[in-house]
């Protein structure tokens, strides 16, 4: 994701390689080439089928308007004119940037920091927490989100007994205005472990060196941290902000585990996603789930664009 | 270029491996040798409570597939409660609905192999394909590619239910695994681990030898290709193994479920209470059960997975 320059970049190791060999003769070296089409073909085939084709699929069933009095009917646009003036959409989109705006932070603020730490020592303990930061990873979300749904829940969470000794009332993190951050802690647990190791591998590749003549300049070990080492790894930063964004953005299947216990905070329409399930499954909307489906994989694909043209000059994209 | 180049190539470098140790010994006791104490204890303190935190809830489950249901109300829920209830309700999974729990872990295995073996293949080939021929179109074809990473896979699932079921293998595993085959990131990963892991001149070599394209590829480039099939593997593994959209829409028959689509069907029947049987504790042992395969593999695994992890990261 990082290396678009890899791509762009004519390969240079090939040319010598081919000039070194006139004999083969330009046509087949040309035919020789060709094989590299078998090679992507099978992956081409299922990435025409499950990606490309349901994308225009998904697009062309959103032109259409299915009644049981009219039936199905070309209406163009109007799905999209509906989906962005339907509160329950626009409502959703405003929660998912929400969530991404408090989640994101956290889960880097977390990894970083853990990242950071970490790279500074190499104790056995140091290594152990390194394991146990990264277990969540190993968890599928919705054993995770069924986890913290216990833990969360009055009936069986230890918050009673634990608010109980401090003499305070338990805290309902199922309500409607605290479900939001029982949200972002069930995903900051899920995956600020794996962001961690992201950020972890990048520090470790930097050369001892840069430190070795940061120190002679004076620099403390906060300076090297803020200065050298996070300037150094920004190409990773900026591919786990893009996978966090684009994660975020389809929020689903915690608010849906979550929403087993907590109907009254989470509703059927608590995120797009969410949104154009409820639509496709429950209303039979398929034309219209589909327009939301569509309309959110435009946005996430723009946001994520965007997020990476405005940080190109940190991650080495031209 | 990446943590996770060949072995060969990195040995006299001052940087990390996949394994990490050699560089970060050296490091560690230089650093010991200029910081003070209180800093470190410090630093231990502060993993120490992130640790905590990650691992609380693993305890919990782990502590809560030992209760049955009254235990799990009535004793705290971070310690064992008197009565050890985890082989009853062990031997409760196997009769509740005549046993359809290890139907859906093994439901699970089926898919997380079938789609992951299946992406990797194709995410092998591609890679390879993308990163040692010059074939037409190559450059436009990978931009595609890599910018498909960023369409969400989720807006994919209603438009691929209403296309498998007019392929009429909606309700089939196929309708699990035929989209699981898709892993763009992987053929990317693939691609940039093999431009460095095999040089061009070793297939050069191979081919004025006389080796086809296919022997080739099989004896020469693919050993070399190893540890990034394992890492691409494991990927893959575990984001079929997690998948809970794609199963929820596509799947209705209950014998066909994954254990996350599963389990999470028994929470919601168990929540509605009225009508629907509450199962607390089996949702609790099955779930512990259902992690252990994953976290053991991580464990036995390291070396791939922290190496793995973060190639195409770094430049």
């Amino acid at each position: 994701m990082t290396t678009h320059t890899t791509l762009s970049a004519p390969p240079a190791p090939a040319a010598p390689s081919r000039r070194s060999h006139p004999e083969g003769g330009s046509k087949l070296e040309r035919r020789r080439q060709r094989w590299g089409w078998l090679f992507v073909t099978p992956f081409l085939v299922v990435f025409a089928l499950f990606l490309v084709f349901p994308l225009f699929y998904a697009f062309g069933m959103s032109l259409f308007t299915s009644t049981l009095a009219t039936g199905t009917r070309f209406t163009g646009f109007d799905n999209y004119a509906k989906a962005f003036t339907d509160p329950l959409f626009l409502e959703g989109l405003g929660r998912v940037a929400a969530y991404a705006l408090v989640m994101i932070p956290a889960q880097l603020i977390v990894a970083l920091a853990a990242a950071l730490v970490l790279d500074t020592l190499a104790t056995r303990l140091s290594r152990l927490s390194r394991l146990l930061i990264f277990a969540p990873y190993a968890i599928p979300v919705v054993i995770g989100a069924l986890m913290w749904s216990f833990l969360y829940s009055p009936r069986f969470g230890p918050s009673a007994t634990l608010f109980d000794v401090v003499g305070l009332p338990a805290p309902d993190f199922l309500a409607a205005d605290s479900v939001f951050g029982s949200l972002v802690n069930i995903v900051t647990w899920q995956w600020s472990g794996y962001y961690m190791v992201v950020i972890y591998a990048a520090l470790r590749s930097i050369d001892p060196a840069v430190y070795e003549a940061a120190r002679i300049d004076g620099a403390n070990g906060w300076q090297t941290a803020t200065r050298i080492k996070v300037p150094m790894i920004s190409s990773s930063m900026v591919m786990v902000i893009t996978f966090a964004l684009i994660g975020t953005l389809q929020f689903f299947t915690e608010p849906v585990v979550l929403r087993n216990i907590a109907q009254g905070a989470i509703d059927a329409a608590y995120t797009p996603n969410m949104y154009a399930y409820s639509l496709a499954f429950s209303y039979s909307q398929f034309n219209y789930a589909s327009a939301i489906a569509f309309s959110l994989g435009i946005l996430v694909f723009a946001g994520s664009y965007v997020f990476l043209f405005l940080t190109r000059k940190q991650s080495g994209l031209k | 270029m990446s943590v996770f180049a060949p072995r060969a190539d990195v040995r006299d470098e001052p940087l990390t491996t996949a394994t990490g140790l050699p560089s970060h010994e050296d490091r560690s006791v230089r650093d010991r040798r200029r910081r003070n104490g209180g800093r470190r204890i410090g630093s231990h303190v502060f993993l120490v409570i992130l640790a905590i935190y990650f691992i609380i809830p693993i305890w919990w489950l782990a502590v809560a597939a030992t209760k049955d249901t009254s235990g799990l109300f009535g004793s705290p829920a971070f310690w064992f409660d008197d009565h050890f209830a985890f082989f009853e309700n062990l031997a409760g999974l196997f009769t509740q609905q005549g046993g359809i729990y290890w139907r859906w872990l093994a439901n699970s295995f089926l898919y997380a192999f079938a789609g992951g073996i299946g992406a990797t293949i194709l995410a092998i080939l591609a890679g390879y394909g993308f990163a040692k021929y010059r074939f037409r179109g190559r450059g436009a074809v990978f931009t595609i590619i890599l910018g498909s990473v960023m369409v969400p896979l989720t807006a994919l699932v209603i438009p691929t239910f209403m296309l498998l079921s007019q392929y009429g293998i909606i309700n089939t595993p196929w309708a699990v695994i035929l989209p699981s085959l898709l892993s763009p990131f992987g053929v990317y990963l693939m691609r940039v681990y093999t431009q460095d892991a095999v040089p061009d001149e070793m297939l050069e070599a191979a081919r004025i030898d006389g080796a086809g394209e296919l022997r080739t590829f099989f004896q020469v480039a693919l050993p070399l290709l190893k540890p990034a099939i394992v890492t691409v593997l494991l990927l893959s593994i575990v984001g079929t193994w997690n998948n809970f959209f794609l199963p929820l829409a596509v799947l209705t028959d209950e014998t066909l479920l994954p254990v996350t689509v599963g389990l999470n069907r028994w929470t919601a029947l168990s929540n509605a209470g009225a009508g629907g049987e509450q199962v607390w504790n089996l949702i609790t042992t099955g779930a512990f059960v259902s992690v252990l395969p994953l976290i053991l593999s991580f464990l036995f695994l390291q070396r791939y997975w922290q190496g793995g992890l973060s190639i195409g990261s770094i430049k």
